[in-house]
């Protein structure tokens, strides 16, 4: 059903591309044009991607990106559809078959800019988002070869764009960073930021571009919110983001990190005192969710945010320089079925561990991690067991890790979610030997923002209530991004980010 | 930049630091704690109770022994040297009320934090008794600072080179049966002390606080790294503490977890002797 498998050399698929390319030509220039049935035809670029066997030891990137003759061949596949049904997928509303086309004329800037005008993180997103259901979810090509999977690689496409933007920027004259960095008109007024994440980074842009006096809070010695500290360095290069929040401090925001909005100063003193016109809340879903089961608080244990804290953000996995440590793992459990429990394992795989296993509850159609980063994890040798669910954390009489005790499930009818929901089965108990165990089920909002601001309204989850335009129950205070909408993904936020920074600038009018 | 603007030995590995942080100076309650992390890209964050500030020059102040690679690293600074991240003040402050007749007990290092929550009992009217206990005289500090707000200090030393040669928990046992039955108990020093000392109260239902330095990453509440079991309950140190009822804390759970990355600990702080 999918074709995320890597069963060519980067050099085959490059050689590939190129032969296609030159049919492409030819047909061009036989007939003028390609045919919309020509174009179903062109099989879709995969992904090239590092051998298996030597990402399991290293942190550099699992996806290499797209050759240009990849690119060139995957941008001939998108129809141009006049009713552009992916660019309704996207929430920040991409002009995807623009950017589309511009690929195919071999025109990268304007490629760029376009994506550029609603999106300010191409590199991120092109790497994290779950496109299969956005932008490719609706696509034409898609639907016409009924395969969600077979969709045009517009994410892929999106990254080849800000990766060559990315290496060609410092010769670009036309570069948009460049513009960014052009001096708007003030306005007078202040906006502070809380958070550095996605959905901040995105209404920090937006504020800074029409003029206001931007100051972004971050609690963390470094800014990038769960890019930084979240998702691993094979998956996402801390390099990309960190080119992102120096454009941002080019635009001329400032960003103060090591500054707790709640303990550092109180959300109403930044209001009151130190004279910011509106505020912005971005401080994301930072609160490890745990199973309540026994044993949870064994030497072993970690939510996934710290175990990922420690290898991405302190760079523990680094063991030459870092000071900060992270457990030498030999056999772990990771609790949970989302991409940030893909992340743990897949980094557990990469300190060395010598067995991993993904425990979840429901089978691989109902996971809720990507489907690519599933099949990555797998080919690196991390071991599923779907149906079934931990019912305790065994302890040796030092209380450190040394089993889980594992319950199996089958599927019975559909829950609310639509999922058909896993019924234990009873009398399956069994144990698995594990000196690790990582839970990842999720997180819920942090309570120290909305505990220290009276007045600030939440929902019964604890996530900040807002209207339609992200504006709280507070004047002047703002919200979006996981805060707001339970733990989502990068794109959702920026484009809470968008919908407040657009509020924020009506109100300061 | 958090530059050190004083710096000072007050015994045998145990320095005192006043850091330029003019923000966590003005919010700051006795009973909270900072993060440090001495260097940006590869340094390690570890939580330090504060000890006292100052908001007119702006400073706080830090009382830490040198244990650890990150501790001994920091402890090799001067005046003047910058700490590249602090952040705070983190955790809840510590409850201030006229309790009546208080005790505090403080083990080594836990002087320091101690100071500030001692300082704001008495100036709430509280009766107070200050046991400190410390292995050897050399290793008493802030006596002068102690006595000068207790109405009662008691010292007592492992050796017997000082005061009473006696565990803290000898005299904390006499208060508690004696006539002035203390009202509260507040407990801060290495965990196997406050696990003995709210052992101790809990007979005599002595209501005992004890302040808790888990391992940590961010102290904001995202990593869950510092949890302990409180009353059968998973809690957060730095976000539900770091000061909590000493009578329900699962000390056995919170030691075993501390000695989490021992084996690691000990590696690192092998290099950086061999470093220095």
């Amino acid at each position: 059903m999918n074709n995320n498998h890597t069963s060519h050399t980067p050099e085959d698929l490059q050689q590939l591309a190129q032969e296609h390319l030159d049919q492409l030509a030819q047909i061009k220039a036989d007939t003028g044009k390609i045919k919309t049935k020509q174009r179903l035809a062109i099989p879709q670029q995969e992904m090239p991607a590092q051998d298996p066997g030597q990402r399991r030891t290293n942190m550099s990137e699992v996806a290499l990106g797209y050759f240009e003759e990849q690119a060139l061949v995957e941008a001939e596949r998108c129809l141009q559809c006049k009713n552009a049904p992916c660019v309704a997928g996207c929430p920040v509303a991409i002009d995807i078959p623009g950017f589309i086309q511009k690929i195919t004329e071999r025109d990268y800037a304007a490629a760029h800019q376009i994506i550029n005008r609603t999106s300010l993180l191409p590199a991120v997103c092109g790497r994290v988002c779950p496109q299969e259901n956005q932008c490719q979810a609706p696509c034409t090509v898609g639907k016409s070869l009924k395969d969600t999977f077979q969709s045009v690689s517009i994410g892929r496409l999106e990254r080849f764009v800000a990766d060559w933007h990315a290496h060609h920027r410092h010769k670009n004259s036309v570069d948009a960073a460049t513009k960014r960095t052009e001096p708007p008109a003030a306005t007078g007024k202040k906006v502070g930021i809380i958070g550095s994440g996605p959905a901040s980074i995105t209404a920090a842009a937006d504020l800074r571009r029409a003029g206001h006096e931007v100051t972004m809070f971050e609690a963390f010695h470094k800014p990038g919110g769960v890019m930084m500290y979240g998702i691993p360095e094979f998956r996402l290069p801390k390099e990309i983001v960190e080119t992102e929040i120096d454009d941002l401090r080019r635009m001329g925001v400032e960003i103060r990190t090591n500054f707790l909005v709640g303990r550092t100063r109180k959300l109403t003193d930044l209001l009151e005192l130190d004279g910011f016109d509106a505020l912005f809340i971005g401080s994301g879903a930072g609160l490890p969710r745990f199973m309540h089961i026994e044993g949870e608080n064994l030497v072993g244990v970690f939510a996934a945010n710290e175990f990922l804290t420690r290898s991405n953000l302190m760079k523990a996995y680094d063991t030459s320089r870092a000071d900060t440590p992270i457990r030498q793992a030999r056999k772990v459990a990771v609790l949970g079925g989302g991409n940030v429990a893909m992340d743990a394992a897949r980094t557990a795989v990469r300190l060395g561990a010598e067995e991993v296993h993904v425990i979840y509850r429901r089978t691989r159609t109902e996971m809720p991690a990507r489907a690519e980063e599933v099949d990555h994890a797998e080919e690196e040798g991390v071991r599923f067991h779907f149906l079934h669910n931990p019912t305790r954390i065994i302890g040796d009489d030092t209380s450190h890790v040394c089993g889980i005790e594992l319950l199996r499930h089958e599927l019975g009818e559909p829950d609310d979610s639509g999922r058909r929901r896993p019924i234990p089965v009873p009398g399956s108990e069994h144990l698995m030997e594990v000196d690790t165990v990582i839970v990842s089920i999720g997180n819920s909002s942090n309570p120290l923002l909305v505990s220290s601001t009276p007045g600030l309204k939440t929902n019964r989850w604890g996530n900040i209530e807002v209207d339609e335009q992200c504006r709280t129950s507070l004047p002047k205070v703002y919200a979006g991004g996981d805060i707001v909408l339970g733990a989502a993904t990068v794109i959702l936020a920026m484009g809470q980010g968008r919908e407040a920074a657009a509020a924020i600038h009506a109100d300061l009018q | 930049m958090y530059h050190i603007l004083h710096k000072e030995q007050l015994a045998e590995k145990v320095f005192l630091m006043k850091i330029q942080a003019p923000l966590i100076a003005q919010e700051r309650r006795a009973g909270q704690f900072v993060i440090i992390q001495p260097d940006t890209d590869f340094g390690e964050r570890i939580p330090l109770t504060i000890a006292d500030a100052d908001v007119t020059a702006g400073t706080i102040t830090l009382i830490f022994q040198a244990v650890g690679k990150t501790t001994t690293d920091l402890s090799a600074m001067q005046t003047g040297d910058p700490v590249a991240n602090v952040l705070g003040p983190l955790g809840n402050p510590t409850h201030i009320a006229n309790f009546g007749h208080v005790v505090c007990v403080a083990g080594g290092i836990g002087a320091a934090p101690m100071f500030p929550i001692a300082q704001a009992l008495k100036q709430a009217g509280n009766s107070l008794t200050l046991i400190i206990g410390a292995r050897s005289r050399e290793l008493v500090i802030l006596e002068e600072r102690m006595r000068s707000i207790a109405d009662n200090l008691i010292i007592c030393t492992d050796d017997g080179s000082y005061g009473r040669k006696a565990l803290v928990t000898e005299p904390l046992e006499e208060l508690c049966s004696g006539a002035d039955k203390p009202d509260k108990v507040f407990a801060i020093g290495p965990p196997v002390m406050m696990k003995f000392c709210a052992a101790t109260t809990k007979p005599y239902q002595v209501p005992t606080m004890v302040s808790l330095n888990t391992i940590m990453v961010d102290g904001t509440g995202m990593c869950g790294g510092c949890r302990v079991t409180v009353n059968g309950e998973t809690r957060f140190t730095c976000v539900d503490g770091p000061e909590f009822d000493g009578h329900q804390v699962d000390f056995e759970n919170m030691l075993a977890r501390l000695g989490s990355y021992r084996p690691q600990e000990q590696d690192a702080l092998h290099k950086c002797r061999i470093s220095v």
